[in-house]
């Protein structure tokens, strides 16, 4: 397994609030990985200190060895890319204005637009099925909409990595899975994804490579089919379940017991 | 038809700024040159427009006082108008608020009272002015982030603090100008409310300096401000050194307001209005720097030509003028901020 960005015995906290501590974990090079747990068990956590926007107040998040934050802010923002979950569109703002921001590590203060910009731009729009939206405002958009026109953003960044907080949140399910079908072929194409998801069925279902936390440790990781269990999920999500296989693809489909 | 399809071959570029925001700008523009000739011709009595252009070039009989009255003071207006449009657009960007505006968060008082301890302390040089203002400017900004610091840059807490600190600043500059010697209190006070009454091209060689300076930085700044506006999150993950950023924009936001103030004293008003005038003309993203400069440009020349004919031949402070009017729109602007769910 070969792994460009790795965790190396953090901790990780909130002013006084210790939300993890000696946290190591590896993510697979152009894979899709999941981060799944409970709230509270750190998930979000550990993937804003992926992203630098929590600083471990011990051990280092490294990216090709070297630790994150020592890189220059844009030459990073050329490797990861990152989607919050709370996202601010200001107001008039059209579709490709906001694309076309996902290109700022690429420029500088004051370049024009290049060829290049214009390339990733459409492209991005292209992979994420908005090209058809490109002179709406973003604020008039459906929810499904405005969550891929943001995708769309963090693509025309063209990192390798590509770190999500909770994409499919405020979708309703159909948009869930075409979101997750987006990730799966970004993936294909060669990125790695990096998603925190609550939905554990579709982490079993679209993520290559599970990640469960609980109380700001990893709990257990590797391939859904060879990790989750009942009695894993039982002790990582709190539920009575049982564990069947998914009657569309196989993989591990957990079924609540109460 | 096979014309039509040519043109549609070659797709539109994508990075181009918007049709409307274009048009917007250059309609600005037409009003702000427009006012720009009627301020040139504006005098106890008026020149017609042809008049006032030929006395540019050197001809005519009014050409010195077109020259060396006129054109400073319509210069000035533009000039200040264009940096407090900008400074105004640098604190909402920042604060992401419609009130957090220099004149609204105090930091023209406070670089009011820099220029008040310039004059009264030292010598009052314009060089002492200018300086005694950025760092009464910062001092006061500094003061508000200082306070605010707990819950962040970007919460109405901010500009509360910011209302109070204005409130002191206004009071400690009211004692200042009671203290001083009647001569230099009274050049101090007829300049409290803002005013470019009696501006010449003394005055403004070094604060022009200085803008093309600010400009420059602004210019530099402008990009990162945008992604600002996606939130903190992203900017940070998209490449913005925030730290950074913010330092550069807060001393930018501060040079323009104080830059002003240290020569027309505290002009309210146009900081504050002229970034959402200028957005909503122009349809563009967010709170943009173009359309701010050229909406307070077009507000203060305007303001400055009521001021000069509202009770000729008196002419008032313009800062009586944008006051006046700011005042209404502020108490709209608390009001529709108030309710806001």
């Amino acid at each position: 397994m070969t792994a460009r960005l790795t965790a190396q015995d953090i901790s990780l906290a909130y002013g006084d609030r210790t939300v993890a501590t000696h946290l190591t974990l590896t993510v697979p090079d152009r894979a899709f990985t999941a981060i799944v747990g409970a709230n509270a068990s750190g998930k979000s956590t550990l993937l804003r200190a992926f992203v630098r926007l929590l600083k471990p107040t011990a051990g280092t998040v490294s990216f090709d060895g070297r630790d994150v934050t020592a890189y220059k802010p844009k030459a990073i923002a050329r490797e990861i890319g990152f989607l919050p979950q709370e996202l601010t569109t200001p107001d008039n703002l059209l579709v490709r204005q906001l694309v076309t921001r996902g290109r700022f590590p690429h420029r500088s203060a004051l370049s024009v637009g290049t060829a290049e910009d214009e390339r990733a731009v459409r492209e991005a729009m292209a992979s994420a099925g908005v090209s058809e939206l490109t002179d709406r405002p973003v604020a008039q958009l459906s929810g499904g909409q405005r969550q891929r026109v943001w995708v769309a953003m963090v693509l025309a960044q063209e990192t390798p990595y590509l770190l999500l907080d909770e994409p499919t949140t405020f979708l309703d399910l159909a948009h869930q899975y075409q979101l997750l079908s987006l990730l799966a072929e970004l993936r294909d194409r060669g990125r790695t994804v990096i998603a925190v998801l609550h939905d554990i069925n579709q982490a079993c279902r679209f993520a290559d490579h599970l990640v469960a936390m609980k109380d700001g440790r990893v709990f257990a990781q590797g391939a859904p089919a060879d990790i989750v269990d009942a009695p894993l999920i039982e002790e990582v999500l709190g539920l009575p379940n049982v564990v069947v296989p998914d009657p569309v693809t196989g993989t591990p489909m957990v079924v609540p017991v109460t | 038809m096979s014309t039509l399809k040519q043109w549609s071959a070659s797709p539109p570029s994508l990075l181009g700024p918007e049709r409307r925001t274009v048009i917007g700008c250059a309609a600005l523009l037409g009003v702000l040159l427009v006012l720009a000739v009627v301020g040139l011709c504006r005098g106890d009595t008026w020149d017609t427009p042809v008049e006032a252009l030929s006395a540019l070039a050197g001809q005519g009989e009014s050409a010195v006082v077109v020259q060396e009255w006129r054109l400073p003071r319509v210069t000035a207006a533009l000039a200040f108008g264009a940096l407090l449009g900008c400074a105004g657009a640098v604190f909402q960007n920042l604060t992401r608020n419609a009130l957090g505006s220099p004149d609204v968060i105090g930091l023209d008082a406070g670089a009011y009272t820099g220029a008040l301890v310039a004059i009264t302390v030292l010598a009052g040089t314009s060089a002492q002015l200018a300086v005694s203002s950025v760092i009464g400017g910062l001092a006061a900004a500094a003061v508000i982030l200082a306070l605010s610091v707990r819950s962040g840059i970007n919460g109405i807490r901010l500009i509360v603090i910011g209302i109070a600190v204005n409130a002191m600043l206004t009071a400690v500059n009211s004692w200042i100008v009671l203290r001083a010697e009647l001569d230099v209190a009274f050049a101090a006070a007829g300049w409290s409310a803002g005013s470019l009454n009696g501006i010449g091209w003394d005055d403004l060689t070094l604060p022009l300096f200085v803008a093309v300076a600010l400009v420059a930085l602004l210019m530099g700044v402008s990009r990162a401000m945008h992604q600002t506006a996606l939130g903190d999150d992203l900017a940070v993950t998209s490449g913005v050194s925030l730290g950074r950023h913010r330092l550069l924009t807060i001393t930018a936001g501060v040079g323009c307001t104080a830059i002003v103030t240290a020569v027309a004293g505290p002009i309210v008003f146009i900081a504050l209005a002229a970034p959402q005038i200028g957005r909503r003309v122009t349809g563009a993203a967010g709170v943009p720097l173009v359309p701010s400069a050229l909406t307070g440009a077009a507000l203060l020349i305007a303001a400055d030509l009521i001021a000069q004919t509202l009770i000729a031949p008196i002419a008032l402070p313009v800062g009586v003028v944008t006051t006046a009017i700011g005042g209404l729109y502020l108490l709209w602007l608390l009001i529709k901020e108030v309710n806001r769910p």
